[in-house]
C-alpha cells in the first residue's frame, strides 16, 4: 500500500487512479456540513493555509479533552459526503484542495472539480471509527468549536498511515458511477422475473 | 443491595455495551461476508477493516462509529411503573453516556443548529413504553446512525414505475429498488427493517421495531419468511458490496413486519441499518437486579 505524504503536489495526485489503496501521513482537517457552507459564504483566511494541498475529511468525531487541555479524537470514521456536493468543487478550487475524504461517493459535480483542480476523492471505511481514529496521532487545533459544535467543527489533525481508497481519480474516473451502473443493469433484470 | 446499580447506571451500561460491541449474529455474518469475498478484493479488505475496527473498539470500550446514532428504545414495563421516571433516567443516562464519550453529543437544534452538547433534545431519545404482564422491566435499545437513516425510504403502492403492485411481488420490487437507491451510502452491508401496510408513522416505527430481531429469527408466517430470504439473495446480487466498492455481501439481513392498513393506503417502508448494527437489552427485575440480553 502506497504512503501518501501531505500536503501533496498536484503531479502526486494526479498519478492516483480508482482502486488504488493509500495510506495517508501528515496535516489534514475535518469538515462537513456547517464547514463546507461557511467555507463558500466567505474566503476563510485564518483556514486556508491548513487547506491548501491537504485535504478535507468528512468527519463528525467524537473528542475527549485530555487532561493536559488538548484533545483527543476518541472515534472518527467518515460520514456521508453527498451531502456536500453543492459546495464541494467550490471548496477544491476556492482553497487548491488536493483531495476530499469521505464516505458514499459524490456527484457529477465534484468529479468535474476534481479533474479540473487536480484532487482525489478518498473513501475511508464508514463506521471505522476506532481504527481510523487510532491514525490521528495527533489533534493540532480546532476552528469554529463554539459556533458548530464538536462534531461540525473544523478540527486540525496529524495523521499517520491513514488508510482510504481511491474511489474517484482526478481523471473522470469513478467507482461509484461504475458500481451504480452496473447494479442498475443486474436490478433490471431482477424486476424482469417475478 | 448497598452495592446495587442504580437504574441511571445500568442504562449508562446499556448504552455503552451498544456504542460498543455489536450482537454475535452480526459480527458472524460480518465475517461469513469476509470469507465469501474474492482475496485483496477491496470488498474483502473493506470486511476486513469492519472487523478489526469491531474488535478494536470492544477491546478499548470506546465506540464502534463515530456516529453513535439516535438511541431508539422499546421499554416493557409492569402495571405501576411510572413511565415518565424511566424516560427521566434513560434521559439522565444519555446526558452520562454522552459525557464519557461512549456517545457523540448527537442532538441539534434544529432551527438555531445549535448542537446540545449533552446528546438529549427534542425527540432523542425515542423511548417507546408498552405495559406487559410481567414484573420486571425490559428494555431494548438500537443505536441507529444518520447515513444509514438518510437511506430510509417509503414506497406507496401501486408504482407504475417499479410496476409494483399490492403484493407480496409488489414488495419485492420496491424493496430491492431501495437497495439499489441506497448503494453502500448506508454503510453496506447493511441489515434491512421492512414494514408492509400501517400508516406513515405507524410503519416507520415497525421498521425499526423489526431492527430489534435477531439476523437468525425465522419470520413466524412462512411467506415473509420466503421474501425476507429471497430480498435477501436476490439483493446480494446486486454487486453493491461493501462500502458500495463492489462485491457479494450487500446486506446481512431482511426483515419484515406487517401492520394493517386502510382501504385507501398501501405503504412499503424501509428502515436501513448499518453494518454497524448496534443493539442491546436489559432486564430489570422487581428488586433491581439487571440481567443482559443479547
Amino acid at each position: 500500500m502506497a504512503e501518501l505524504k501531505l500536503p501533496a503536489d498536484e503531479k502526486t495526485i494526479r498519478a492516483l487512479k480508482v482502486g488504488d489503496f493509500v495510506e495517508l501521513s501528515g496535516r489534514m482537517i475535518t469538515g462537513r456540513d456547517s464547514a463546507h457552507k461557511w467555507l463558500v459564504e466567505a474566503h476563510r483566511e485564518e483556514v486556508a493555509p491548513y487547506l491548501e494541498g491537504s485535504v478535507i475529511y468528512h468527519c463528525g468525531p467524537v473528542v475527549a479533552k485530555t487532561e493536559d487541555g488538548g484533545w483527543r479524537f476518541v472515534a472518527a470514521g467518515p460520514t456521508t459526503s453527498i451531502r456536500e456536493e453543492p459546495y464541494q468543487a467550490d471548496v477544491i478550487r476556492g482553497y487548491r484542495l488536493r483531495g476530499v475524504i469521505g464516505k458514499g461517493g459524490m456527484g457529477k459535480k465534484t468529479l468535474d472539480g476534481l479533474a479540473s483542480g487536480g484532487a482525489v476523492y478518498l473513501h475511508a471505511i464508514g463506521g471505522a471509527a476506532q481504527l481510523l481514529a487510532a491514525a490521528v496521532t495527533r489533534v493540532e487545533r480546532v476552528f469554529m468549536l463554539e459556533e458548530f459544535g464538536v462534531p461540525e467543527a473544523l478540527w486540525v489533525i496529524q495523521v499517520e498511515r491513514f488508510p482510504v481508497v481511491v474511489s474517484m481519480d482526478s481523471h473522470g474516473g469513478s467507482l461509484h458511477d461504475e458500481v451504480e451502473a452496473a447494479s442498475k443493469s443486474r436490478l433490471d433484470e431482477l424486476l424482469a422475473k417475478k | 443491595m448497598a452495592d446495587q446499580p442504580s437504574r441511571v447506571e445500568t442504562f449508562v451500561e446499556l448504552i455503552r455495551r451498544a456504542a460498543v460491541d455489536l450482537p454475535a449474529d452480526i459480527e458472524g455474518a460480518l465475517e461469513a461476508g469476509r470469507r465469501a469475498e474474492a482475496a485483496s478484493s477491496l470488498a474483502e479488505r473493506a470486511l476486513g477493516t469492519i472487523l478489526d475496527n469491531v474488535a478494536m473498539a470492544r477491546e478499548i470500550s470506546s465506540p464502534i462509529c463515530q456516529d453513535t446514532g439516535t438511541p431508539v428504545v422499546w421499554i416493557h414495563h409492569p402495571a405501576g411503573v411510572s413511565t415518565r421516571q424511566l424516560e427521566a433516567d434513560l434521559v439522565e443516562a444519555v446526558r452520562q453516556a454522552t459525557a464519557r464519550s461512549y456517545l457523540r453529543p448527537n442532538a441539534v437544534d434544529t432551527l438555531t443548529g445549535k448542537n446540545t452538547g449533552h446528546g438529549t433534545g427534542r425527540g432523542i431519545p425515542f423511548v417507546h413504553f408498552e405495559e406487559w404482564d410481567h414484573d420486571r422491566v425490559e428494555v431494548r435499545m438500537i443505536l441507529k446512525g444518520g447515513g444509514s437513516e438518510n437511506c430510509g425510504t417509503q414506497y406507496k403502492l401501486p408504482d407504475g414505475k417499479l410496476k409494483a403492485g399490492r403484493d407480496l411481488e409488489g414488495v419485492r420490487r420496491a424493496v430491492l429498488d431501495a437497495v439499489f437507491q441506497a448503494q453502500g451510502k448506508g454503510c453496506a452491508p447493511g441489515v434491512l427493517g421492512v414494514c408492509i401496510g400501517g400508516d406513515r408513522v405507524s410503519a416507520y416505527n415497525e421498521t425499526k421495531r423489526q431492527l430489534l430481531r435477531p439476523l437468525e429469527d425465522v419470520n413466524p408466517n412462512s411467506e415473509l419468511a420466503a421474501l425476507e430470504q429471497r430480498v435477501l439473495d436476490e439483493a446480494n446480487t446486486l454487486g453493491i458490496g461493501p462500502m458500495g466498492f463492489g462485491g457479494q455481501t450487500t446486506l446481512l439481513g431482511v426483515k419484515i413486519g406487517v401492520l394493517d392498513r386502510l382501504p385507501a393506503c398501501y405503504f412499503v417502508t424501509v428502515s436501513y441499518m448499518c453494518w454497524a448494527d448496534r443493539r442491546a437489552g436489559v432486564s430489570i427485575d422487581s428488586g433491581g437486579q439487571a440481567t443482559w440480553l443479547s
